[in-house]
C-alpha cells in the first residue's frame, strides 16, 4: 500500500466520513487514492473556504474536521482558518503536502515551511519524514485534535512519501504513546468538595458557561445543575446553547461587551461565579479590575493554563467540563439546597431583566432595523436552526436575538473573529446536519470575503441559507468610529457591492430581496422552504449600531445604550 | 530574578523552536539555553535562565506544559541545586603576563588548553558568579573571544531534577 491509502486508510479507521480540500501539485498522489475511496470531498473554490467548512463541521458534528490543501500557498491559504480553530479549541486536522523531501530547503516551486509558519496557532504538528510513519502520526494527530482542550492539528506531508510503498499495520498504528501529553479529565474531588460548598454558601451565585461545555458535551449536565441549584446562568459568544436560551428565569444571555444589560449586572454584583468552560477573554470582562468584584471565582476548565490566566480564581477546577458538572451536582445534592435560600438575588436578576430587556425594533424612519431580522429567523425556525454567523455587528446581533436552546446550534468565530469564516463554516454545517436549516446570518462585508464559496454550495447542492443583514458598511468598524472617532469614516463605507440576488442567480442559486420590514418575513420563509442554497439581501438601517454596548476597556457594567448618545 | 528551568523533552526534530518560540511569543528573554541528549536518548534536557521580574513564570511554565513533547518542567530553586558553565576564553598573554595568566586560571581550577606567541586559551568551568569573578581577574590582559555553553543545573542529593 502506497502512502497516499495509507494516509486515507487511517482517516477512514478515525471515522472520517467527509474531507474538505482542495488539490494541487504536492497532494495529486493523495487525491489520486481518494478518487475511488469509501470517503467524500467537498472541493472548495479556496482552501479558506475549506479549512472553515471542517470547522463548522467539527462545530456541528462534534466530530474531528478534515481538510487538504497543497504545499505553498495551498497551506499558507489554510493559515487564518487553523488561528480560528486554535482560538476557538476547534479539533481540526490539516493535511499538507509538502515538496519532496530531498527539496525541502531548497526554495523549490511551492515550497512553504507550514510547520514553521503555523506553530504558533497549532495544539501540534508534524512534518512527516518516514512514510512508514504515516499511520501512526496520522492517528496521534486526531487524537491530540479530539482530546483535552480541542484544538487543529497540521500534518505537513513530502509528496514522495505519498508514493512509497509501507507495511500498513492497522493495529500497531493506532496505539498511542505520548508521555507528554496526558490531559486532566476528571476533577478533583476536594477542589469540587470545596467548589460545592461555595455554591452551597453563595447568596448571589451566577454561572458563566463557555464552548468548554459544548466541546465537552456537558450541556445536560449544566442545565441539571443550574436547575437543581436555581442559579441563572449567563454564556459567552461560544458557550451559546450550553444553556437553553428559552428559560425564561435562569438564562441569561451573553456577557460582556456586547452581552445583556441584566447578564453584566449580575456578574457585577454576584458574591460566587462559577465558570465553566471558558477563558474570561477581554471581551467578556472588560476592565479587569471591576469584574465581578465581590465574587469567589470558582474556574473549572480542562486546560489548566487557563485557570488565574486573566481573572484570579479561588476554587480551580483542572477537569473536563462534562465529568466535573457531574461531580458537582452530586456533591451540591449533599448540601440540600433550598430554592428560597437566594431569594432577594434572584428577585434582583428578575428585577433587572424586567428593567433592560433586549427590545426588538421592527423598523426605523421606514428602514428595517437588523435585530427585527434575527428575530424573525430565529421565530420562524423555532430556535431549531443551525446559526452560523459572519464577524462584526451582524454577529453581535445574531448572539444577542437568536434564541438557541441546543448546543452546536450557533457557530460563530469567537476568538480570532474571522470576516468570512461563516458562509463556508455554515456548508461544513450542513453536510453534518442534512437535516437541520443552517443559515449564515451575514453581513455584506463579511460575505463577500468568502463569497466565492457559492461554487462549492451550489457543485454540491448545499442548501445554506445566507441572510445578509446588508448595510453597505463594514458595519462594527463604523460603529466605532461613530462613537468614539467622531463620525470620521474611514474605509468603511463598501456601498459599492455587487447586486447579491443577480449574483446568486448567477452561480445557480436562488436569491431573494427585502427593503421593507413587511417583506422580511415571507423572503425568509420562501428562501428556508427551499431545497436550494440561497441569498437573501436585506437592506437595513445603515447607521444601526449594536447596543448595549461597553466601551472597549470599561467596566461591564457601565453600558452604553441608544438613549445615552 | 533569574529562574533556571530545567525542561525535560522527547528528542524530536522541531521541539526546541517550539519552545524558544514559546518564551518570545510570551514575552520572556531567554538568557541562556543549554540543550542535550539525556541518560535515555528518546529524551533530552534543555537548560534555560530567563528573568522572571516582569511578569510572573507561571504563565509560561503553564503553556510549556501544553506542548505536547514536552515532559518535565522543574523551576530549580538555586539552594537545592548545582550548576554550571563552561566558558572558553582567548586572552592575550605575552612572554612578561603568561605566568600571571596561569596563576589566576590555577587559582580557578581553570586550564590552559591552548597557547600561542600571543594569546591563551582558558576554559573555565563553574557557577556564573565562579566564571564573573575569573573575567574580571582576565579583563585587564585584554580579552579577545569568549565563548560559553550557557547553564546547566541538576537538583542536588537523592532529588531527580
Amino acid at each position: 500500500m502506497n502512502g497516499a491509502t495509507a494516509i486515507l486508510e487511517s482517516l477512514r479507521r478515525e471515522g472520517v466520513e467527509v474531507v474538505f480540500g482542495y488539490p494541487g501539485g504536492s497532494v495529486i498522489p493523495l487525491y489520486d487514492a481518494l478518487y475511488d475511496f469509501e470517503i467524500d470531498h467537498i472541493l472548495t473554490r479556496h482552501e479558506q473556504g475549506a479549512v472553515h467548512a471542517a470547522d463548522g463541521y467539527a462545530r456541528a458534528s462534534g466530530k474531528v474536521g478534515v481538510c487538504i490543501a497543497t504545499s505553498g500557498p495551498g497551506a499558507t491559504n489554510l493559515t487564518t482558518g487553523i488561528a480560528n480553530a486554535y482560538l476557538d479549541s476547534v479539533p481540526l486536522v490539516a493535511i499538507t503536502g509538502q515538496v519532496r523531501t530531498n527539496l525541502i530547503g531548497t526554495d523549490a516551486f511551492q515550497e512553504a515551511d507550514i510547520h514553521g509558519i503555523t506553530l504558533p496557532i497549532v495544539k501540534h504538528s508534524y512534518l512527516v519524514k518516514n512514510a512508514a510513519e504515516l499511520p501512526a502520526v496520522l492517528h496521534e494527530a486526531f487524537y491530540i485534535a479530539r482530546t483535552g482542550r480541542p484544538g487543529p492539528v497540521v500534518v505537513d506531508i513530502p509528496v514522495d512519501l505519498t508514493l512509497t510503498d509501507i507495511d500498513y499495520d492497522p493495529e500497531g498504528a493506532q496505539k498511542i504513546d505520548l508521555p507528554g501529553y496526558r490531559p486532566t479529565v476528571k476533577g478533583h474531588p476536594k477542589q469540587i468538595k470545596a467548589a460545592a460548598q461555595a455554591i452551597a454558601e453563595a447568596e448571589r451565585p451566577v454561572i458563566f458557561a463557555g464552548g468548554g461545555v459544548i466541546s465537552s458535551g456537558g450541556s445536560e449536565q449544566l442545565r441539571e445543575l443550574a436547575l437543581y441549584a436555581h442559579i441563572p446562568v449567563t454564556t459567552s459568544l461560544t458557550g451559546i446553547g450550553s444553556f437553553p436560551e428559552d428559560h425564561e428565569e435562569l438564562s441569561l444571555g451573553m456577557l460582556g461587551m456586547h452581552g445583556t444589560r441584566y447578564a453584566n449586572y449580575a456578574v457585577t454584583n454576584c458574591d460566587l461565579i462559577l465558570g465553566v468552560g471558558v477563558r474570561f477573554d477581554d471581551r467578556v470582562t472588560g476592565r479587569i479590575a471591576a469584574f465581578a468584584p465581590g465574587a469567589k471565582v470558582v474556574h473549572v476548565d480542562v486546560d489548566p493554563a487557563e485557570i488565574s490566566k486573566n481573572v484570579a480564581v479561588d476554587v480551580p477546577i483542572v477537569g473536563d467540563a462534562k465529568s466535573v458538572l457531574a461531580d458537582l451536582l452530586v456533591q451540591l445534592k449533599k448540601h440540600e439546597l433550598s430554592p428560597e435560600r437566594h431569594l432577594p438575588w434572584m428577585r434582583q436578576v428578575a428585577d433587572w431583566k424586567k428593567s433592560h430587556p433586549m427590545t426588538v425594533r421592527r423598523e426605523e424612519n421606514g428602514e428595517i432595523m437588523p435585530e427585527f431580522v434575527v428575530k424573525t429567523i430565529s421565530d420562524i425556525t423555532k430556535g431549531e436552526a443551525v446559526i452560523c454567523t459572519e464577524v462584526g455587528q451582524n454577529q453581535m446581533w445574531a448572539a444577542q436575538y437568536s434564541r438557541i436552546t441546543r448546543p452546536r446550534h450557533f457557530i460563530s468565530s469567537g476568538g480570532l473573529g474571522t470576516m468570512g469564516f461563516g458562509f463556508p463554516a455554515s456548508i461544513g454545517a450542513k453536510i453534518a446536519r442534512p437535516d437541520a436549516t443552517v443559515i449564515d446570518i451575514a453581513g455584506d462585508g463579511s460575505f463577500q470575503m468568502n463569497i466565492q464559496e457559492l461554487g462549492t454550495a451550489m457543485n454540491y447542492r448545499i442548501p445554506v441559507k445566507v441572510c445578509i443583514l446588508n448595510n453597505q458598511y463594514l458595519g462594527m468598524v463604523r460603529q466605532w468610529q461613530d462613537l468614539f472617532w467622531n463620525k470620521r469614516y474611514s474605509a468603511t463605507c463598501i456601498a459599492c457591492q455587487p447586486d447579491f440576488v443577480k449574483l446568486a442567480e448567477a452561480y445557480g442559486a436562488q436569491g431573494f430581496r427585502a427593503t421593507r420590514a413587511d417583506e422580511v418575513e415571507e423572503v425568509l420563509r420562501i428562501a428556508f422552504a427551499s431545497d436550494e442554497p440561497a441569498v437573501i439581501d436585506i437592506r437595513v438601517k445603515r447607521e444601526a449600531n449594536v447596543w448595549p454596548m461597553v466601551p472597549a476597556g470599561g467596566a461591564i457594567d457601565q453600558m452604553l445604550g441608544e438613549e445615552d448618545r | 530574578m533569574k529562574h533556571t528551568l530545567s525542561v525535560l523533552v522527547e528528542n524530536k526534530p522541531g521541539v526546541l523552536n517550539r519552545i524558544s518560540g514559546l518564551f518570545a511569543r510570551r514575552g520572556f528573554n531567554i538568557d541562556s539555553l543549554a540543550v542535550g541528549e539525556t541518560e535515555d536518548p528518546k529524551y533530552s534536557r534543555m537548560t534555560i535562565t530567563v528573568d522572571g521580574q516582569d511578569q510572573p513564570l507561571e504563565q509560561v511554565t503553564k503553556q510549556l506544559h501544553k506542548l505536547i513533547n514536552v515532559i518535565k518542567i522543574t523551576d530549580l530553586d538555586p539552594a537545592t541545586s548545582v550548576d554550571r558553565e563552561l566558558v572558553m576564553v582567548k586572552v592575550k598573554a605575552d612572554a612578561a603576563n603568561r605566568s600571571e595568566i596561569m596563576q589566576i586560571a590555577e587559582i580557578f581550577r581553570a586550564k590552559i588548553i591552548d597557547v600561542s606567541k600571543t594569546m591563551l586559551v582558558v576554559e573555565v568551568t563553574g557557577t556564573r558568579e565562579k566564571v564573573g569573578a575569573i573575567m574580571k581577574l582576565l579583563r585587564p590582559f585584554g580579552i579577545v573571544e569568549l565563548v560559553r555553553t550557557g547553564r546547566i543545573a541538576m537538583s542536588r542529593g537523592t532529588e531527580l531534577t
